[in-house]
């Protein structure tokens, strides 16, 4: 058992878990804006605005936003341990991939934040 | 010299197959201090390459099965010169053994009942040789050798076993007594040596078979143990005894299993005649290994063989039928089509005898403990070193193994040398000192390879020594051929003495082991060469044209070579078991 | 003539590895790699490599020929040049080499001993064997065969990162072998052993593993079986 206070669920079957639920919201969700684009060809700026404030879409929306920052954090966290290492590094891989982490982070509280305040701003 | 370094045990056990592993499983269950040194990681060593089986009277195959017949056919297959008291030992402690093997995981194949699967293999009988063919292997598919090299190997790292992995013994250290003190061995990694110190040292050192150019055998058997007790001074025991398996794959020498006979497979001659029916009306091709050896040698010699040289036999499988061979044999199937191009599903394996193994070694006893010959000629036990597995002679397997028995040895007194260790440790052994000049002795060998500055080759000397034995040694022997044979290593000793380490640097030398390896082949070769000379015989896998008949008169014996005079002796066979009759020597036929 | 090229390096005269050309007569015979590499040690005897049983079971010689790892003992040169070109001999990827041919397998070794391979049974011993059906004794099969010769997880990139974290695909074949095994007693422990994000779950299903095992076995199922085996116990 190796021990990890970075990754999402600090246990692998569930960062695995997770990360396959997120992509199949992430990829249902581009599933159904696709379809709206090509069942809607001369789409106009009400129509879209229509259709991204319904609360089906809302939330929709929302939660394929989580499901993002979730998969997005898995995956990258994982990039980082793979490469970022003292074994790939040297001494630099362990402050490198603390700071990379924290950067993956703050960018992914960030995103989620403004995405939540452009989804309800609207 | 005088700044090596010494590690001090209570035993150290120089090999890492099935008998070194067995006996260091047994001493850190206990708590001892022990050392492994091998020369390869341990689920390297030669035991990994046992096929067929573990023979023993578990009862599986047979709920009447008595490891009493299993003991009637030991004797009789060793041409009555084996130990009845060893064999009586491993035949009746044998289930514990094989039992306590399944408990730690040996992932056996298994009856519809559960139970260990047990298949026929050669030279089995049922009640005393009257109730026919019996089924005593026990088997893991075809590859059983390797499933107990793992198990013990995984037991050992349960237990913390102290391993010292590619370590290469050089010689033992005797002290002013003749008593062994341990052991000076080389690190392959550094180069580094190293006095291993211990009360007790353990050979589980394996085989020898690569002093002929043809063999079953691994690289690695180059008879390390066998040459280092001759060094020492310590003699051998019934060496000129080598099995040539029927059924190695012609050219390459890579082994089939007898369990390929044992379900039903059978040699045919180029005229698809199934030849075994002549030499051997009630077994078949499940008789002695010797007596298949030699017939299918003969069918050779007599022009019957097959292939564009007539120099082979075939062995067919394919009527067994996809299933079975992929079920139970299917690790043959991979190496008859990596080795000899065929596939057993549909065409039948050329085949050759080929030297397989060595029933001679380091006499001892029932516990492992290594023997010498006192001057009035009894048995002598030498004080420190103990012996088990192949470069043991216990003597169970006297003039010829049976198939599967080689395992059950290796088993039994690997248990039992750590179970005899385990109490003396108890009980309190001292640890004998050695001096100076001692250690001198035993670092002879490296110092004269590390101060080489010319000589000979290490491959070419090699070579020359195992066509030698190939020619002069195989299995039909003949008197002139034998005495040419150790004149041909008389010459070659000199030669090797003289052999030059062109490369001198310590990381992973294999050139520097491989001369090592050289010297012990060589002992090996010469122990066989003079005491098959000096037996005036035919016994077992021993056979002499010049002396075609077996000589109980004269030679229901052991023979025993001295190292120090270069002559052979006479020990006396045990026919004293403890709790049956004595089998009584009797015309050996199947 | 068979040209070879070898990756030389020894520690005591080097300050770099570097390839060194061989020319080796094979007699006109499509000989084993490891016959090859024996006839050029006759020629230059300083060429370190290991070997033990030269049939394919005992796992020494696993190198990388001409790009992929195999055994040089069961690996004939047709098969690793496609017939033309010349042979090329490396170390096995991704261990440290002690010199030449050889590495040092000791991360190897360690995530062998990490997943505890060894049959545990706590409950009392009986007097013959433990009975086993055939059937369960056949989910054995393709796993108890593995040879620890390194091919597997010196292919695999994952095991290349995080030697020291991630199982790799040998060991993880042997940690599913006392899984699957029905005398064994400590399942639930060994799943568990195995839930962080490094030690089974860096597996990204590539197959190298598969690709290159010299005994035909398939370390990718065995992880499928694991991981599947978690998902029942922790969902």
């Amino acid at each position: 058992m190796v021990t990890s206070v970075t990754s999402l669920g600090k246990n692998g079957l569930y960062d695995w878990v997770i990360q396959r639920a997120t992509a199949v919201i992430l990829g249902v969700y581009f599933v159904a804006i696709i379809g709206f684009l090509i069942a809607n060809p001369e789409l106009t700026y009400s129509q879209w605005h229509g259709y991204m404030t319904s609360t089906y879409m809302r939330v929709f929306t929302l939660i394929a936003l989580l499901a993002m920052a979730a998969h997005a954090w898995v995956g990258l966290w994982t990039v980082s341990t793979d490469y970022l290492t003292t074994r790939q590094l040297g001494a630099a891989g362990t402050p490198l991939r603390i700071a990379f982490q924290a950067v993956c982070a703050l960018v992914t509280i960030v995103y989620v934040v403004w995405g939540i305040q452009i989804l309800w701003g609207i | 010299m005088a700044n090596m370094r010494t590690l001090t045990f209570d035993a150290v056990i120089v090999g890492g197959g099935g008998a070194g592993m067995r006996a260091a499983l047994q001493l850190a269950q206990s708590g001892q201090n022990t050392a492994l040194i091998s020369k390869v990681f341990p689920t390297r060593s030669h035991t990994v390459s046992a096929q067929g089986g573990i023979t023993c009277a578990i009862a599986s195959a047979d709920p009447n099965d008595d490891w009493r017949w299993h003991m009637y056919d030991t004797v009789k297959g060793s041409d009555y010169i084996g130990d009845q008291d060893a064999i009586e030992y491993m035949c009746s402690v044998g289930p514990q053994a094989v039992f306590e093997l399944e408990h730690m995981g040996l992932p056996f194949s298994r009856t519809e009942a559960g139970r260990i699967y047990q298949r026929p293999f050669g030279g089995q009988s049922k009640n005393f040789g009257e109730g026919g063919q019996a089924a005593r292997t026990c088997a893991a598919a075809d590859r059983t050798g390797h499933a107990l090299l793992h198990t013990l190997y995984q037991q050992n790292v349960r237990c913390n076993t102290n391993f010292y992995n590619e370590w290469y013994a050089v010689d033992l250290v005797t002290n002013q007594d003749n008593a062994v003190t341990g052991v000076i061995a080389i690190s392959m990694e550094t180069g580094e040596s190293v006095y291993f110190k211990a009360k007790a040292t353990v050979f589980a050192t394996g085989g020898s078979g690569r002093i002929y150019a043809s063999t079953t055998n691994a690289l690695i058997n180059t008879g390390d143990g066998v040459g280092m007790a001759l060094r020492a001074g310590f003699p051998v025991q019934d060496i000129e005894m080598w099995q040539f398996h029927p059924t190695g794959i012609a050219g390459a020498g890579v082994l089939v299993t007898e369990g390929c006979r044992g379900e039903g497979g059978y040699l045919v001659n180029k005229d698809g005649e199934r030849f075994m029916e002549r030499y051997a009306p009630n077994a078949k091709d499940l008789a002695g290994r010797d007596v298949v050896a030699r017939s299918m040698m003969q069918e050779i010699l007599d022009g019957r063989g097959c292939g564009p040289e007539g120099d082979h036999v075939f062995l067919k499988l394919d009527h067994l039928g996809e299933e079975v061979l992929h079920k139970r044999l299917p690790g043959i199937c991979e190496l008859a089509i990596t080795f000899a191009g065929t596939d057993p599903v549909k065409e039948p394996i050329p085949v050759v005898p080929t030297c397989h193994y060595m029933m001679g070694g380091i006499p001892t006893n029932v516990h492992g403990q290594a023997l010498t010959q006192g001057a009035d000629g009894n048995d002598k036990v030498i004080d420190g070193l103990y012996a088990v597995g192949e470069v043991a002679c216990v003597s169970v397997h006297g003039a010829n193994r049976l198939g599967g028995n080689s395992l059950l040895d290796l088993v039994v007194f690997g248990r039992a040398a750590g179970l005899f260790i385990e109490q003396a440790l108890k009980e309190g052994i001292e640890q004998r000192e050695s001096s100076e000049s001692d250690l001198e002795r035993s670092y002879n060998r490296l110092n004269r390879l590390e101060n080489s500055k010319d000589g000979e080759d290490v491959s070419k000397l090699r070579k020359a020594l195992q066509t030698s034995m190939q020619n002069n040694f195989g299995v039909f022997r003949k008197g002139d051929l034998m005495q040419a044979g150790v004149k041909e290593l008389e010459e070659l000793r000199q030669r090797i003495a003289n052999t030059h380490l062109e490369d001198k640097s310590a990381a992973f030398n294999t050139a520097r082991i491989e001369a090592l390896e050289l010297d012990n082949l060589l002992e090996v070769a010469e122990a066989t060469a003079i005491a098959a000379e000096g037996r005036q015989e035919s016994r077992g896998a021993h056979s002499r044209y010049d002396f075609p008949d077996r000589d109980d008169e004269n030679w229901l014996a052991h023979s025993i070579y001295d190292p120090t005079t270069k002559k052979l002796g006479k020990r006396q066979v045990n026919f004293s078991p403890k709790q049956v009759d004595t089998f009584q020597p009797k015309v050996r036929t199947y | 003539m068979l040209q070879v090229s070898i990756y030389r390096y020894n520690p005591d005269t080097d300050t770099e590895p570097y390839m060194k050309e061989y020319q080796i007569d094979t007699g006109g015979k499509d000989l084993m790699v490891l016959d090859v590499l024996s006839l050029a040690k006759e020629q230059d005897s300083t060429i370190a490599y290991r070997r033990s049983c030269r049939e394919g079971v005992c796992g020494s010689d696993g190198m990388n020929i001409n790009g992929k790892n195999g055994l040089a003992c069961i690996t004939p040169v047709s098969e690793a040049t496609g017939g033309k070109g010349k042979l090329v001999l490396r170390p096995l990827p991704g261990l440290p080499v002690v010199r030449d041919l050889v590495v040092d397998m000791t991360m190897f070794y360690n995530q062998y001993e990490k997943i505890k391979p060894y049959l545990v049974n706590n409950t009392p011993v009986p007097p013959i064997e433990r009975l086993q059906d055939p059937e369960d004794r056949d989910k054995l099969d393709g796993l108890y065969e593995c040879i620890l010769c390194a091919c597997c997880s010196s292919s695999c990139p994952s095991f290349w990162w995080n030697p020291e974290k991630f199982i790799g695909p040998a060991g993880l074949l042997q940690a599913y072998r006392f899984i699957a095994d029905t005398r064994d007693t400590m399942t639930e422990q060994r799943l568990s052993d195995l839930d962080d994000p490094f030690s089974l779950f860096r597996c990204r299903g590539i197959m190298n593993c598969v690709n290159v095992c010299p005994k035909g076995l398939n370390p990718t199922k065995a992880i499928g079986h694991i991981r599947n085996q978690l998902l029942q116990q922790g969902t």
